[in-house]
């Protein structure tokens, strides 16, 4: 029996190690003697200029060994990833909260961090722009407004018998990844190591060369783990590591810099907030004639990636619905707040709340249930989408069929409506939504992986390729995919440390394309070496090259067989190279931005989530009761690991648009820097019934690596329903006639608000 | 000095930074990095370990999930410190095991708290009910695995062994346990800092008058984070975990007294007897691993308005004993709190025990907390109310409120809307317009004074939904 292959629900590859506490982190990583520790001191106010900036009781402070500001930076003083932007440390204008302004080297992490506070700053502080509104009415943009769509939508709407508007502010939301940042950097004889806690080692790689004015070349990243990233560690693990390996080739010690939770809360990006709008034409029955949307990402101090994340929001403000005639506009708006970056759905989840709060409201407005809507508006194969792709292999349809079903939603309907009638203050909540989700980044050049394979002589496979391991299965998958390809047991395929100088000019783990690319890569990487083994074994045994098959840990030919390990030394023997890199890029996608028209995405992963909720009028708190997902993953490389990032995308989602709250206040200072003040989801918010299931017998239409599918985020977007149930169970209020704005986090007090609203209704 | 075990190993220490975490004496000292930190503020779990330690009776062994990121060393006197490493012997723990088949762990950082949560809940409950799991792994934040595997391997434990090699060693452990010497007065000193264990309240009461800028330690799970969160140094130390006649739970005829150290886990059970609606709040009090630390002399000692016992103690109209030297008085907990965070209690003086009277034949207690999130998060508003009712009369109502004004505070005219009337929905309506003059709550990160306000009013109308008349 073939044990670790593609397809199999075997363990991740460290389970044992993160059981046992073996697992090494970057924090964990023995030091070298005398090893510096970091801090950054930083901004006490939003919006400004520093007019004074005494360091002296920094220096003077216990264990000091360096301060170092702006000044001390001999390269690239800017590590904006895309488009400047990013000074490493203050300019001498304060652009948010928190900015670091200088860094300090200390003996110990307690030193350091004590040293950090204790700079003399004066500002001459200036009104910080805080409010994403009033940054679009001064057109305040990071970047230039996009705009697409198909139709006249302006008429279609005017048209139409039934218009409708809405709108919704969408909060933001912490990463919180258990490890924070972190990097370690040691000088070397040519540059600099640095391990880091990151999900884009190449690019770190780059910007530290350019801070150190080094080639790239002397600077070598490695990154064996992360403890959760998230899309928080793509873009903002630079910083930390930029200065660790300044410090470090300033002192010519090794110095590591990791943020303590506070600090990693306040002063890195977060998901965007985002503040919508639609205006919709639809006829009698709710079928949706025309809409105009537009989308308001808050993108905090600087572009980061918000190009890219805002486009991502318009591609997914249709969700799976049909906009014959729609018009679509994304903003990027200033604030005077952290830089908003990367998180799992990159935009797409802000974009799809719009459509889906439409698809509530137009269910009240025509007094059906939400869940028709949904399906009337449903794409068809082979409409087009408002930028011009065309919707193939589409399996919702079907997802929503058999999860109609298999979650008895029509007759829950029914049950929850008697409920309603005569429960007192506890009310509850169903409804069912979709997820369409774009596989592939909308930046084409980062769609291409490399990956690095050796047999050694003893049959062992050394295993590298360009992404990163944060949890996601990543490095289990690739090494299900080598596995498979040889024939050969997993144990055989070792799985290492993600390094710059092993496959180099590599893209982020990030838009959920990880196994996608990088066991594509591999793939190819394996299929190269057994093209030389076979015919290594062609020449040596007389044999047709076509007859030699790697299976069961053999590699058998016409009339014989050896073990992997015989193989191997025979090639060894044998004078064929026995390492080999592979390369994948993905094919077909293409977008044109002056028209807004292409196919930006090489496929759509796919699901649907019912979500039951029940919530007390009395004090806006509530409960998942039950949650059914039913989601298509193509042809599962791993069905455990998938079940794993459906079941924890959808509670993270949850947590976004229920409890997690960022709070600032009027001066730009974040008052949520805390697990006590920002509540992710604890265990008993995991709902009592969970059912998720992955959509069988679906194969991926296009060539990915075995027919599979991403999964890293869609999932996360399928939390959507939870959102829906809680303004299902708030309009019962009003006789399901109208459902209140519910903008989110829905905390407790926003649901209470929107329950008084929804019971005014019905006097 | 201190003694304590190291997994097997007997460390005795002396001279070391007093204010040192265990935690970072684990990572940093030890150079034992499998215990991670996630939040060095005991909201996340990932720092969790295990402290064995003798039962009261000092007949078996008990285990207990710590936050090791918020405990100072003082606290491992006489314990086990159990961690992740030391789990597993020739083969995987059960708790291991079972997390490893049932894809309990992504990136594995939260996976050792975890681990070692399911290790003292396993201790308890080797077949643990969904309650039970909720209760022990609610203070362990997973951002990857949303719990649902977590819960599975939890719920699949019954199937793997029943015994591990802690039970084997239960005997020698029990030996090495008792053979461990007594803290010395002076347990810990470095430099100026001094960390002072004292065994009887005699001797607290002694150190607390010769050193009156000493901080008492008694959980240390809110007085660690001005360690590990403002940097502060505190240079005196003054832990009350080894004082035996401050852990007392004495059951009398009109009242409960609770030892000001003793621990909310040791009183649990007998709160659940005599006053069920607080132990059903107090579930909700943090996390297992802050209840098996936190004292009420600790919550009391803080002072804070959003302290959860102090409403429920204002309401049971219970009193603090304080004593200074060899002065002991009682202080009805109205009369305790002056201001914000400002108490009566002097320089010197120090919190010895609650006395909390039982309830009446004709009482009723009711106690509802509301946050955001419903485990282990800090209370928006929390609510308790005495009801005496005679024939469905109230006769008396006595009332607490915790996040509602700068202290603990009664809701005074909404008691005397009550006071007389029968308990009824007009009853209930009229109180509610009352208490808007009680009040007036301020805006923070945790909600707004509006929503506060309008939970307290409408949290006096759930309660009295749930109120069963006494017999
Ligand atoms: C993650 C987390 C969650 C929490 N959740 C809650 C919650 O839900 N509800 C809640 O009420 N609290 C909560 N807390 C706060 C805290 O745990 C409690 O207030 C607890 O009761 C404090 O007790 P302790 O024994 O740990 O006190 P310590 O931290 O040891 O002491 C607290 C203060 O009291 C003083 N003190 C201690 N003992 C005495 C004494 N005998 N005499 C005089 N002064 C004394 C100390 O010097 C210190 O100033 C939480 C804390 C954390 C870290
Ligand atoms: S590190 Fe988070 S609870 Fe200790
Ligand atoms: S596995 Fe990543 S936080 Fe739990």
């Amino acid at each position: 029996m073939k044990q670790g292959h593609a397809g199999q629900a075997i363990p991740h590859d460290s389970a044992i190690r993160h059981v046992s506490g073996t697992a090494r982190y970057v924090d964990d990583i023995p030091l070298p003697l005398n090893t510096l520790h970091a801090m950054v001191g930083t901004s006490t106010c939003a919006a400004g200029h520093i007019t004074q900036l005494d360091l002296s009781a920094v220096k003077s402070s216990a264990g000091v060994k360096a301060v170092l500001t702006l000044d001390d930076v001999t390269g690239h003083k800017d590590i904006g990833p895309v488009f400047p932007g990013d000074p490493l440390l203050s300019t001498g204008e304060i652009l948010f909260y928190g900015q670091p302004i200088f860094v300090v080297a200390a003996d110990t992490y307690q030193n350091a961090r004590r040293a950090a506070r204790k700079a003399k700053i004066e500002y001459t502080p200036q009104t910080p722009l805080l409010d994403v509104k009033q940054a679009l009415h001064q057109q305040r943009f990071v970047r230039p407004t996009h705009i697409f769509g198909q139709g006249n939508a302006q008429a279609a709407i005017q048209a139409a018998p039934i218009q409708l508007h809405g709108e919704q502010y969408i909060g933001g939301q912490e990463h919180f990844y258990l490890e924070g940042q972190v990097s370690l950097a040691l000088p070397t004889e040519e540059g600099v190591m640095v391990y880091s806690s990151t999900q884009h080692p190449s690019e770190l790689q780059k910007l530290v060369a350019e801070v150190l004015h080094l080639p790239i070349h002397a600077v070598t990243v490695e990154m064996r783990r992360m403890g959760g990233g998230f899309g928080g560690k793509e873009t903002q693990a630079a910083q930390w590591a930029c200065l660790a390996a300044l410090l470090a080739l300033k002192t010519q010690q090794a110095v590591k810099l990791r943020l303590p939770r506070a600090d990693d809360m306040s002063l890195t990006g977060k998901r965007h907030p985002f503040w919508n709008q639609y205006t919709l034409g639809c006829d009698e029955e709710g079928k949706i004639l025309g809409a105009m949307i537009q989308v308001v990402g808050e993108c905090g101090y600087s572009p980061d990636l918000s190009d890219a994340i805002v486009d991502r929001a318009m591609f997914h403000s249709d969700n799976a619905y049909y906009l014959p005639n729609a018009h679509i506009v994304g903003q990027r708006c200033f604030t005077n707040t952290v830089s908003h970056t990367a998180f799992r759905g990159f935009g797409g989840p802000q974009g799809m709340m719009i459509i889906e709060q439409a698809m509530d409201d137009i269910a009240r407005r025509v007094g059906k249930d939400p869940l028709d809507i949904r399906k009337l508006n449903l794409y068809q194969e082979q409409q087009t989408t408002p930028y011009g792709q065309t919707i193939e292999y589409f399996v919702l349809p079907s997802i929503i069929e058999q999860l109609e079903y298999s979650s008895d939603y029509w007759q829950r309907r029914e049950g929850i409506k008697l409920f309603n009638q005569t429960a007192s203050h506890v009310k509850k909540g169903l409804a069912l939504t979709p997820v369409k989700f774009g596989i592939s980044f909308t930046a084409q050049h980062l769609n291409q992986a490399g990956a690095l394979i050796h047999i050694y002589t003893d049959g062992s496979i050394h295993l590298n390729h360009g992404g990163t391991e944060m949890g996601q299965g990543l490095n289990i998958k690739v090494a299900q995919v080598v596995a498979t390809e040889f024939g050969v047991d997993i144990e055989r395929v070792l799985i290492s440390a993600t390094r710059t100088d092993k496959v180099p000019n590599t893209s982020p783990t990030a838009a959920s394309s990880g196994t996608d690319l990088n066991g594509k890569a591999a793939q190819q990487a394996a299929q190269i070496l057994k093209a030389r083994i076979a015919e290594c074994i062609a020449t040596e045994y007389q044999v047709p090259v076509e007859s030699v098959e790697f299976v069961n840990n053999q590699v058998r030919y016409l009339g014989g067989a050896l073990s992997f390990a015989e193989v191997a030394n025979l090639a060894y023997l044998h004078r064929v190279s026995l390492s080999s890199t592979g390369y994948y890029k993905t094919p077909l996608i293409h977008y044109d931005r002056k028209a807004g028209k292409g196919r930006p995405f090489f496929y759509y992963a796919m699901g649907a989530a019912v979500s039951e909720v029940q919530i007390d009028t009395l004090t806006g708190e509530y409960k998942v009761l039950r949650v059914d997902i039913l989601h298509d993953v193509g042809t599962s490389l791993n069905p455990a690991v998938d079940q794993g990032q459906i079941e924890g995308g959808f509670i993270q989602g949850m947590g976004w648009l229920t409890t997690e709250e960022l709070m600032w206040n009027q001066e730009g200072r974040l008052l949520s820097t805390s697990p006590a003040t920002y509540k992710i989801p604890a265990i008993s918010d995991t709902p009592p019934v969970f059912n998720v299931a992955l959509l069988k017998d679906h194969p991926n239409g296009v060539a990915t690596i075995y027919h599979s599918k991403a999964v890293g985020e869609p999932p996360f977007m399928l939390a959507i329903s939870v959102w829906s149930a809680l303004r299902d169970a708030i309009s019962s209020l009003s006789h399901y006639k109208m459902s209140p704005r519910l903008d989110t986090p829905a905390t407790p007090e926003r649901v209470l608000r929107a329950v008084l609203e929804s019971r005014a209704h019905n006097p | 000095m201190i003694q304590f075990l190291l997994n097997d190993q007997l460390i005795t220490l002396e001279q070391i930074d007093t204010n040192t975490t265990v935690l970072d004496y684990l990572r940093l000292h030890r150079q034992q990095t499998g215990t991670k930190e996630g939040c060095a503020s005991g909201d996340c779990g990932a720092c969790t370990v295990v402290l064995g330690e003798l039962n009261e009776a000092q007949t078996g062994l008990q285990y207990r999930a710590i936050n090791s990121c918020i405990t100072l060393l003082g606290a491992l006197q006489g314990k086990q410190l159990i961690t992740v490493e030391c789990l597993a012997g020739e083969r995987l723990h059960p708790v291991q095991q079972t997390m490893v088949d049932c894809h309990g762990s992504q990136c594995g950082f939260c996976t050792p708290g975890f681990v070692m949560s399911l290790f003292a809940m396993w201790k308890q409950q080797p077949k643990p009910s969904h309650e039970h799991i909720d209760l022990a792994l609610g203070g362990n934040l997973c951002r990857c695995t949303g719990y649902q595997p977590i819960i599975k391997a939890a719920q699949a434990l019954g199937e793997y062994a029943t015994d591990d090699t802690f039970s084997a060693n239960a005997q020698t452990t029990r030996q090495a346990l008792k053979a461990l010497q007594p803290a010395s007065h002076l347990a810990l000193s470095y430099q100026q800092q001094q960390y002072f264990l004292p065994h009887t309240r005699a001797e607290l009461a002694e150190l607390c008058l010769h050193y009156p800028d000493a901080r008492l330690v008694a959980g240390s799970t809110d007085l660690a984070l001005e360690i590990t969160q403002n940097l502060k140094e505190l240079p005196c130390l003054i832990g009350v975990n080894q004082v035996q006649d401050m852990q007392q739970l004495d059951v009398l005829a009109e009242k409960i007294i609770i030892g000001a150290a003793r621990p909310y886990s040791d009183c649990m059970e007998v709160i659940h007897t005599y006053y069920p609606a607080f132990a059903a709040m107090m579930q909700r009090l943090g996390s297992t691993q802050i209840r098996n630390q936190g004292t009420f002399g600790g919550n009391i000692g803080t002072a804070s308005p959003i302290g959860d016992t102090l409403p429920v103690l204002l309401a049971l109209n219970a009193e603090v004993e304080l004593q200074k030297g060899e002065h002991i008085r009682l202080v009805n907990l109205n009369d305790y709190f002056t201001g914000y965070r400002k108490t009566v209690l002097e320089k010197g003086e120090f919190i010895a025990a609650v006395h909390i009277p039982r309830l009446q034949a004709q009482q009723v207690l009711m106690v509802d907390k509301v946050s955001k999130r419903f485990d282990d998060d800090i209370s928006a508003v929390c609510a308790a109310w005495v009801l005496t009712l005679n024939n469905n009369v109230i006769e008396c109502a006595r009332s607490g409120y915790g996040g509602m004004a700068a202290t603990p505070a009664r809701a005074l005219n909404a008691e005397q809307a009550l006071i007389g009337k029968p308990l009824d929905h007009t009853t209930i309506q009229a109180a509610q317009q009352a208490l808007a003059h009680d009040f007036k709550p301020m805006s923070d990160v945790r909600a707004s004074s509006w929503y506060r306000m309008m939970v307290a009013q409408n949290l006096l109308e759930r309660m009295s939904l749930s109120v069963h008349q006494p017999a």
